[in-house]
């Protein structure tokens, strides 16, 4: 299930290793994660479910959704997709309840980091804001939970659209090292990779977060971080539908494919049901064409496709049907996804009887649409509103990106569902804002307005209406609440 | 025809939710009390938004209406051997 050959990709298959599932040997490659490389394996199913001992697999291949919980190296509950592999690591499906590790309670130290800022996520948003803090002489630590900066650019092969200054028409994957190259530069800024802050803290004077450090045996440490400042950079979890059969393994979240195919060169499967048309469905259509996985439909709810005509295009000439006005009835399959069965939809999302169809295939993709990440955010007692228009509870924040906690900013995906264009530049200005109030104003505040300028420029464009229309809505509670 | 599963960490179904809403239990508060629906490893992040489209379809409110429940550390799932470590100046 390895791509060998990608008319863009080339994937690092240097240092094979050898690891156990359930005792048995595989062989997997240095860089892969545990999920990739189970899945390149033909391994699909990761656990038992409590209640109804269903087959668990992979979803979003982040970290965010939980379903690839895993024993590794005896200590259950491990997040297989962003755990990279190790030579000789025993990996266990779980069964239900995870059997609990032998080894014995080892006593460990709690380490203290005073930093001036955290910046909470490596993607674009993240990483910007820790660049434009840095630059203005402000001490920063950035936190990713992946074994790689960068967030969800390290997949995008495609080109981007919008303004030069935001690296319109260069690839995610080239932005993803330029900006990681950058960071790598900067001597004030302190990366934790395999990393999550857990918690947030009532602390006196500063922010107080707890984050956890995953080391390369497995086990984890634990710091105290202290902040005068945070940028939420967190992004966005992918939207779960509801269907029968939902948790087959073999139903994932379009982007959680993206990342097996184009970060690890692994195939989610040999024929893919795509659910949604928007920019998502359409673009990871095509890439899974790329990496020769045959696309059997794109099923769309709404009667018009819902992402750019130039991707829906493509993938209509390479012989995809794109369906709009259906929807997705049931999954079906024992061990994972053997076939779909799809129907027309009329008013009100009710099923028009005599229209449904079957479909053979083993994978089906979820590309409706996406949730800011705000669960820790809204620990920090910020003020957390349903903005539709955002895609679901965002933080209440002003045009530096600040939210109702003072010294609490937000930026990218996680506070309103826009693009990685419009992520970098809420980067930049929640990075400067932040540095400007940490500093005490301690210099000239013309690059803030640019920034600002070069944003409402992306939003006037015809692909930025949603976003504009829900960073309005954010703007009037804002006020109204002042 | 196979189970509808709103919340995959603690095996809690459409159906389920349903029920619950029709005993009364019409907030995602009060539902996560009856059902331990996100309560599990990955805290609601999955099933949240599903149960708010559920909710504002059988109960009529608005979508806006619906509270979130309260977030509590840890967010992801952390070994209680690290969270037992010692106090300790870095």
């Amino acid at each position: 299930m390895r791509i060998k050959k990608h008319p863009i990709l080339e994937f690092d298959r240097e240092k094979k290793l050898r690891f156990y599932i359930n005792g048995k040997e595989l062989y997997g490659y240095e860089g892969e994660t545990i999920s990739a490389a189970l899945f390149a394996n033909g391994v699909t199913t990761f656990s038992r479910s409590l209640k109804y001992n269903h087959p668990r697999g992979f979803f979003c291949g982040i970290g965010k959704c939980s379903s690839c919980l895993m024993t590794v190296n005896g200590i259950p509950n491990t997040r297989t997709c962003i755990t990279p592999l190790k030579d000789g690591v025993e990996v266990k499906t779980q069964d239900a309840y995870a059997d609990l590790p032998e080894t014995k309670h080892k006593r460990h130290k709690k380490k203290v980091i005073n930093t001036d800022l955290l910046v909470i996520g490596g993607g674009p948003a993240g990483l910007s804001a820790a660049l434009e803090a840095a630059k203005h002489g402000v001490n920063v630590l950035l936190v990713d939970e992946n074994p790689i900066l960068g967030g969800q650019l390290i997949k995008q092969t495609h080109k981007f659209f919008g303004s030069r200054e935001e690296k319109a028409g260069t690839r995610g994957v080239e932005i993803a090292q330029q900006l990681r190259k950058e960071v790598e530069k900067q001597e004030n800024i302190r990366v934790f990779l395999k990393s999550t802050v857990f918690g947030y803290y009532e602390c006196e004077q500063n922010h107080c977060f707890g984050m956890v450090k995953r080391r390369e045996d497995y086990t984890e440490e634990i710091y105290e971080l202290h902040c005068k400042s945070v940028i939420f950079a967190c992004g966005a979890m992918e939207n779960m539908l509801a269907f029968p059969g939902n948790d087959l393994p073999g139903v994932y979240g379009a982007g959680g494919v993206q990342t097996l195919m184009n970060v690890y060169g692994v195939k989610p499967g040999r024929r893919v049901l795509m659910v949604g048309s928007g920019n998502v469905g359409l673009i990871v259509s095509y890439q899974l064409l790329q990496a020769d996985v045959d696309v059997a439909y794109i099923v769309e709810g709404l009667p018009k496709i819902g992402g750019y005509h130039v991707h829906a295009a493509k993938v209509r000439r390479c012989g995809v049907p794109i369906l709009t006005s259906h929807t997705i009835v049931e999954a079906y399959g024992n061990e994972r996804v053997e076939g779909a069965r799809i129907a027309k939809v009329g008013k009100n999302w009710s099923i028009i009887p005599g229209t449904e169809m079957d479909v053979k295939c083993d994978t089906i993709c979820l590309a409706v649409g996406l949730t800011p990440s705000i669960r820790l955010l809204s620990q920090t007692g910020a003020e957390i509103r349903f903005i539709r228009e955002a895609g679901g509870h965002v933080a209440l924040h002003n045009k530096n990106m600040e939210t109702t906690v003072p010294g609490v900013y937000v930026a990218g995906d996680g506070s309103g569902i826009e693009e990685a264009s419009t992520a970098m530049l809420e980067g930049k200005i929640a990075g400067f804002s932040a540095a400007y109030k940490i500093k005490n104003k301690a210099f000239d505040s013309k690059p803030l307005k640019l920034y600002h300028e070069e944003l409402e420029r992306l939003r006037d464009g015809p692909f930025g209406v949603k976003g504009r229309k829900a960073k309005e809505k954010i703007a009037v509670q804002w006020s109204d609440k002042r | 025809m196979k189970k509808t599963i709103i919340c995959r960490c603690e095996d809690v179904t459409e159906e389920d939710v349903l029920q619950a809403i029709d005993e009364g239990f019409e907030d995602i508060e009060e539902l996560r009390k009856r059902l331990r629906l996100g309560m599990g490893p990955c805290q609601g992040r999955t099933c949240i938004p599903l149960v708010i489209r559920i909710l504002a379809k059988k109960t009529g409110k608005n979508v806006e209406d619906i509270p979130l429940p309260t977030s509590r550390p840890p967010i992801v799932p952390v070994t209680l051997e690290a969270l037992a470590s010692d106090e300790d100046e870095e």
